[in-house]
């Protein structure tokens, strides 16, 4: 089949950084064309050239076989290539219908909105891709991950787009909006759409894509068909090595409870929770996202502290009333977002690793230069952080790497429990292998684990029991050798009736 | 294709990023210092007295007591904040000083009064800010007018005059240096080991950098900020005490700009205005480089009237580069 958009011996380099070197890629209309590589292998920068948002240092980009070539995204999106990125680019303030036609409104006399028709054509779209759930007249502040999701692919239709580039569309939805986005995807497949695919998760590639390139070190290394394709051989393909285990569990001793949880409630999304957690344990949290299990973790180390319930460590009940109590008595949490909450981005590896515990670094309200060196050093070492020294700024690491510094961070606090809320998200597979393997490390070190994860294959890889969230309680609780995809799948998507609330858990005191 | 791509691949993987960049040498404090010389070069080359002692010691006096304020100014700002009613502060602290003077109290304590003064308006400031969350720009100036308003209608913009011999602490010359000069340096030095190696230092960048992480570590933001403007209140004491004893009278009303001119030496010493990053010695040098500059103006046959115009041209310059900087960060991140 002819390709819409052909690419071919795109280099470009940023100061510093050599992101793609001699690569190449091609759009046919009607498929799905996964884009796949590590953080760092090159495909934003090439997404980003075929929207006009970054111009090639050398190579030819040709649509229809003609070559263009864009100044500017608006250039792009003339000639029907329209880009949803990770971040959504829409005005909260304004209504769907706005939101869909920002920057095209239909106009009526004198240049005025004409409203009407504007709202008439919002609808039709919508229903097109058949989404029944959106008024067009709602506010998109108020709207979901996953609506406002919508409303960017509704917004990339008005513009007639044959090209339609999503970078990572999955990262922030909830399984049931991931499936909806599916069924739109294949939808805009049948309508002969080109749709370029940007995802860490490969299940998708395979659930979704027709053909898939990968990159790796900004270099192209093959296209394929995804049926002629397995997991393992794109692993590979983007690491340039076989990853055997994915999930390097480790066999580990479970000691006596360290954490225990009775009937924790913080509104809206902690509501009674009650759970267990022993030493050398790795408990999943599973549960789609805004199912309370953010919520529950900055409930127990204090970021909003609790209105009722018991929070009992080593046995002894515990007040806990901010993050700088619970870290004295031992709890330590990485969070979700590590660019708004894990670093701060300007400060160099080894002031991020003693951010934690500058207390117990100082002396007489200094900080001790050499032990926090040694401090910034022992971390890189222990957990394979990928920089020349503890005097590089973190923002010039990779994401898999801040992953590294943040938990560096949280590990030099002494904790006996970790709390680690998406310790992978947007981390690339390599660094992703490395992080499981150290999460497993910790636990035989007799750390307890609470690992809150969105995907699936991460929580049943590494834990040794599976708890499951569901409406700010704990809905199900499985053992490691019970806990299938299907039935944890279940317990997260059920309506509430057959399962019991918050269910009792043994523990020593009662 | 991608046979090709194969070995190379590997000696780039774990490409590590070179150790020496001709970026990393030329700090912002490093240019500053660069520009300074530059300039007392290549003026002093064209007229010979731009270099004379007595020329060079009035370009270190001429803005010691804007760099000490700028010191309080830069913590300020690292920490994410702002602070516009300095300028209205060193009036009415000037002014207090002045009076505390003139009507017998002992000298030492008509110096340290003022210091302890702006402290604790720093602490009021700081309290609105940290405990109430009022952006410190909305606070500030309220501030900017309720001292302003209040020296003008209190002392009617009368001079205090016949102040005693020994109050002129800024016209004392130890070793043939101006006072204020040894102010300046000594409390830069100390405040930039202060904010390199005390814990609250390094809690004020973390706090400017990423509140919400800082947070997160159990560094408590409200302490840090209310620290952060009592601080700040203490160096506009001291930097008042500095303006209101250089002449022989104290003009009860608040300087002109001087607020500008203080955030101006610590944005351009380098101080993001984003928070997070910044040192108290770029603050001082870019203090001593536009003292440079306006005399430099003088003596080159330019309107001094010029300067206000090159402040403005220096802001934009440093605000400029540092948002390059950050971009191309930002840009080599992504792949």
């Amino acid at each position: 089949m002819q390709p819409i958009l052909e690419l071919e011996h795109i280099s470009k380099k940023f100061p510093g950084v050599q992101a793609l070197t001699d690569a190449r890629f091609d759009m046919r209309p009607g498929e799905v064309h996964a884009l796949l590589g590590e953080n760092g292998a090159g495909k934003s920068t090439m997404i980003k050239i075929i929207s006009g948002v970054h111009k090639p240092d050398t190579g030819d980009i040709r649509l229809d076989g003609q070559r263009v070539s864009f100044n500017n995204p608006r250039e792009a999106q003339a000639k029907g290539i329209a880009t949803i990125y990770q971040e959504l680019s829409l005005y909260p303030e304004l209504s769907v219908a706005e939101n869909i036609f920002m920057g095209h409104a239909p106009r009526a006399m004198f240049g005025a909105v004409d409203w009407r028709t504007m709202k008439r054509r919002a609808a039709e779209i919508l229903d097109s891709l058949q989404i029944t759930d959106l008024d067009v007249e709602a506010k998109v502040g108020g709207l979901t991950v996953g609506k406002r999701q919508r409303v960017e692919i509704a917004k990339a239709l008005s513009l007639n787009a044959r090209i339609l580039i999503m970078d990572e569309p999955t990262a922030a939805l909830t399984e049931a909006d991931v499936q909806r986005l599916f069924g739109i995807v294949r939808l805009l497949r049948e309508r002969n759409v080109g749709i370029t695919y940007i995802s860490h998760r490969l299940e998708e590639v395979f659930v979704l894509a027709d053909r898939v390139t990968v990159l790796r070190d900004g270099q192209y290394v093959g296209t394929d068909d995804v049926k002629n394709v397995t997991q393992d051989k794109l692993i590979s393909m983007m690491v340039g090595r076989t990853i055997e285990n994915l999930f390097p569990k480790l066999p580990t001793e479970i000691g006596k409870p360290v954490l225990e949880v009775r009937n924790l409630w913080r509104k809206p999304l902690c509501r009674g929770v009650s759970m267990t957690l022993r030493a050398g344990e790795i408990v999943g949290l599973a549960g789609l996202v805004g199912s309370g299990r953010s919520e529950f973790a900055q409930t127990v180390f204090g970021f909003t502290p609790a209105q009722d319930g018991e929070i009992i460590l080593d046995g002894k009940p515990q007040k806990i009333r901010n993050p700088g109590e619970a870290m004295s008595k031992g709890i330590a949490y990485v969070p979700e977002d590590r660019g708004t909450q894990g670093l701060v981005r300007q400060m160099r590896i080894r002031e991020n690793v003693s951010l934690a515990v500058l207390r117990s670094v100082s002396r007489g309200g200094f900080i001790d230069d050499k032990l926090e060196r040694e401090m910034s050093q022992h971390a890189i070492r222990q957990l394979g952080i990928r920089a020349f020294s503890g005097e590089q700024v973190v923002n010039k690491l990779s994401g898999g790497n801040q992953q590294k510094v943040v938990v560096a961070k949280w590990l030099a606090s002494k904790p006996k429990v970790l709390i680690m809320d998406e310790p992978t998200r947007g981390v690339d597979v390599g660094a992703k292998s490395e992080i499981h393997r150290l999460i497993s490390e910790l636990a035989q070190q007799g750390l307890a684990i609470l690992m809150i994860s969105s995907e699936l294959p991460e929580v049943l890889g590494m834990s040794d029991r599976v708890l499951v969230m569901r409406e700010g309680r704990i809905v199900a609780e499985f053992e490691r050798k019970d806990a299938t995809q299907e039935n944890v799948v279940a317990a997260m998507m059920r309506e509430s009736m057959d399962v019991t609330d918050a269910q009792p858990l043994r523990t020593a005191g009662d | 294709m991608a046979a090709t791509a194969q070995p190379l691949v590997q000696a780039q993987r774990s490409r590590p990023a070179s150790r020496f960049k001709l970026s990393s040498l030329l700090s912002q404090e490093v240019i500053l210092a660069l520009a300074i010389i530059i300039i007392i070069v290549v003026v002093g080359s064209v007229n010979a007295r731009y270099v004379s002692e007595r020329n060079l010691t009035s370009i270190f006096l001429g803005n010691a007591y804007i760099a000490v304020a700028a010191i309080g100014m830069s913590m300020v700002i690292i920490s994410g904040n702002i602070d516009v009613s300095v300028g209205s502060l060193i009036g009415v602290l000037a002014t207090l000083s002045g009076t505390l003077a003139v009507n017998g109290v002992p000298i030492w304590l008509s110096w340290v009064i003022p210091v302890f003064a702006g402290m604790l308006v720093g602490a009021v400031i700081g309290f609105f800010v940290a405990y109430l969350k009022i952006p410190s720009i909305v606070v500030t100036l309220g501030f900017l007018s309720i001292l302003k308003g209040g020296l003008i209608s209190i002392t009617n913009g009368e001079w205090i005059r016949d102040l005693p011999d020994s109050f002129g602490l800024a016209q004392e010359r130890p070793f043939g240096i101006p006072m204020p000069v040894y102010f300046m340096i000594v409390l830069t030095i100390l405040a930039a080991l202060w904010m390199r190696y005390s814990a609250t230092g390094r809690a004020i960048y973390a706090v400017g950098g990423n509140k919400e992480a800082a947070r997160l570590s159990g560094i408590s933001e409200p302490r840090i900020l209310m620290t952060v403007f009592i601080l700040n209140g203490f160096f506009v004491g001291i930097a008042s005490i500095l303006f209101a004893t250089q002449l022989e009278i104290i003009q009860t009303a608040v300087p002109a700009g001087v607020e500008l001119l203080i955030i101006t030496a610590a944005v351009v010493g380098g101080v993001s205005i984003l928070g997070g990053t910044g040192t108290v010695i770029g603050a001082m040098l870019a203090a001593i480089l536009l003292s440079a500059i306006g005399s430099a103006l003088v003596f080159i046959n330019v309107s001094p009237f010029w300067l206000r115009a090159v402040q403005g041209v220096l802001i934009l310059m440093t605000v400029l580069a540092d948002l390059l900087r950050r971009r191309r960060n930002q840009a080599s991140l992504k792949g």
